[in-house]
């Protein structure tokens, strides 16, 4: 399973790629792989504001139903459209073209206490 | 071990459109013997396109090989967690077939329906009674809905105190329908990370003046009892919140605690899973709704009371929520589960509720150090086991399919969520020490083909009509309707 090192992650398996004061926003390679074939994503609308914590989007699989968090607070200033119509990019390329939402960040720093790869490794492994 | 799956002729059945042949009837009418008459064209609807034209014996083989490839409860053992997909009995259907009850228009005068309102009126009674709520409504449609107005009703009586929350707690141990529900009636969900049985200390550190409601199921989805109830009900009540509870696992509770005795204020019951009513093929369900008479005048009306002498509708409260349904809700279902009620009778619900859960702990016991048993604590009527120990890079799904080979219907699966990889037994009472066994064999068996053969879990199901589906493509490109190709 694949972690970039470039990345930073949430409890919730989020990924974020801060650039500046945007920061871009998917699911990490082990929550796609626990969910199983996405087969719907639902991402809000651009100018949507977020809250840190709270749901933006649901992505569905064959499996289960899960939102999906905001690991920051901020405006969403772009959505990838091909995932509604091709969400199973996020399976097959969950850390690039399968990217969710674009957030422009409340506070540049905010992915700073976020966990980098290292971290997220180890939250994987003692969650079982 | 005698495995009860076997493979045998199953007869292929094409759709009913290609089927088709032009001209053919299901009907013969006598030589006309009178003037023809054309309709105005105004009344005729256009020609449908590839509308099938059938013989009856078309259509019965049709229906009939379909059924063929079916398995329901009358065909075996199928013990689909939270479904409580217990036997029906027959005399149910039997009694629902009665022509005086059957055959009823709803809109019937009340003194042309005193037997139908009259078993209307025993089933509310008898409902109030075993759950031990003051009052209870018949209308909603099935478990869902039951939720939707048991919130509608918590809604109405904070709305009736001026009491302005938004925000309703659900564990995350609750049934998948309640976040659902509460949003419906227009409440924020607060999830409640549970992990086991909820405790006093994980609701007060969410309990505020913000909070409705308390959403519970109990016992829960890993099929323990909420041991906290009273406790949680009393902080809630403290706190000016009201609690809910989902009772679609009444079956573990039936006739030895009532959970209106436990201080929860609202509880819907699945007369389609407690109660005996046929159900797995889409409905109807029935799902009528209990509540504390603080909360009486808000249900949806009319009920059906009694003077004594006679039944009639109840005049619908000011302050009633509305109606859920038209006319009574799904009377038919009604019947079966009083049926159900008064053939059992008293002793007979308790000891279904034994069963019940005595038959899942042997379950658990036959299968624990086996497969992985995530909360050790001894559980109601259902328990949940997750696919951990499973060898041979094998998952819950492969062991569910690899169980329609054995013959059985798979146990719920990635259900509860708190469970990773979760197959969650439901085996219900109405099954014998022998069947039991055959499943717990089969579930053993399995294991060892794991560990063994492993392949025979990623190929399965292979003596079915059809192998593993495409779930995939049938939710990304569903085919909903048929299409005449080419």
């Amino acid at each position: 399973m694949d972690f970039p090192e470039e990345l930073k992650y949430t409890e919730e398996h989020e990924w974020v790629m801060v650039e500046a004061d945007l920061a871009i926003v998917g699911i990490s390679d082990f929550a796609q792989e626990a969910l199983g074939d996405v087969v719907f994503a639902e991402l809000p609308e651009v100018g949507t504001v977020l809250e840190a914590g709270k749901a933006f989007g649901v992505v569905e699989s064959v499996k289960a139903v899960s939102d999906v968090y905001a690991p920051v607070s901020g405006t969403v200033e772009e959505i990838n459209t091909d995932l509604l119509d091709a969400p199973e990019i996020i399976n097959t390329s969950p850390y690039e073209d399968g990217w969710m939402i674009k957030i422009r960040m409340a506070d540049a720093k905010a992915a700073d206490n976020l966990m980098d790869a290292e971290a997220y490794q180890a939250h994987i492994d003692e969650e079982g | 071990m005698t495995i009860i799956g076997t493979s045998g002729l199953v007869l292929n059945e094409k759709l009913l459109f290609e089927h088709s042949a032009p001209g053919r009837k299901g009907y013969s009418l006598p030589k006309l013997d009178v003037p023809k008459t054309e309709l105005a064209a105004e009344l005729c609807r256009e020609e449908i396109s590839g509308f099938p034209e059938l013989s009856e014996v078309d259509v019965v083989r049709h229906f009939t090989r379909l059924s063929t490839w079916n398995y329901g409860v009358d065909s075996g053992f199928y013990p689909l967690g939270s479904c409580t997909m217990k036997y029906n009995p027959k005399v149910n259907e039997v009694v629902a077939r009665l022509p005086g009850l059957a055959d009823i228009h709803p809109a019937t005068p009340a003194h042309l329906t005193q037997g139908m309102l009259g078993l209307m009126y025993r089933l509310q009674e008898s409902l109030a009674e075993i759950s031990g709520f003051a009052k209870v409504t018949l209308q909603p449609a099935a478990g869902a809905q039951g939720e939707m107005t048991g919130m509608l009703v918590i809604r109405a009586w904070h709305e009736a105190r001026g009491s302005k929350r938004t925000k309703v707690l659900i564990p995350a141990t609750a049934h998948g329908t309640n976040p659902a529900s509460a949003a419906l009636a227009g409440y924020d969900v607060v999830p409640i990370s549970s992990d086991g049985v909820l405790t006093l200390e994980e609701v007060e550190a969410h309990m505020n003046d913000d909070v409705a409601a308390l959403m519970v199921t109990n016992p829960n989805t890993l099929g323990l009892f909420e041991t906290n109830i009273e406790a949680i009900c009393k902080l809630v009540h403290e706190r000016g919140g009201l609690v809910y509870c989902d009772g679609a696992n009444l079956n573990a509770l039936m006739g030895i605690a009532r959970p209106g005795d436990m201080g929860l204020d609202v509880m819907h019951f699945n007369l389609h899973k407690t109660f005996s009513t046929p159900h797995g093929g889409g409905g109807p369900g029935s799902g009528p709704v209990g509540v504390t008479a603080a909360l009486a005048p808000y249900l949806p009306g009319p009920g059906v009371e009694c003077d004594g002498k006679s039944y009639r509708l109840e005049s619908v409260n000011e302050s009633s929520i509305g109606r859920m349904m038209a006319f009574h809700g799904n009377v038919g279902i009604m019947v079966r589960a009083y049926a159900y009620i008064r053939s059992m009778g008293p002793t007979g619900l308790k000891h279904a509720t034994e069963m019940a859960v005595l038959n899942a702990n042997y379950v658990r016991a036959r299968l624990e150090g086996v497969y992985d048993l995530p909360y050790k604590n001894r559980s109601l009527h259902e328990v949940v086991f997750s696919d951990k120990d499973l060898e041979g890079g094998c998952h819950t799904l492969d062991l569910a399919k690899r169980l329609i080979d054995y013959g059985y219907h798979p146990p719920t699966i990635y259900f509860p969520l708190v469970v990773k990889g979760a197959i969650m037994i439901e085996p219900t009472e109405t099954e014998s020490q022998e069947v039991l066994d055959e499943f717990c064999d089969a579930m053993i068996a399995i294991a060892g083909e794991a560990r063994d053969n492993p392949e025979l879990l990623h190929d399965a199901p292979i003596r079915s009509k059809v192998r593993r589906l495409d779930e995939t493509a049938a939710a990304r490109k569903p085919k909903l309707k048929w299409e005449e190709v080419g």
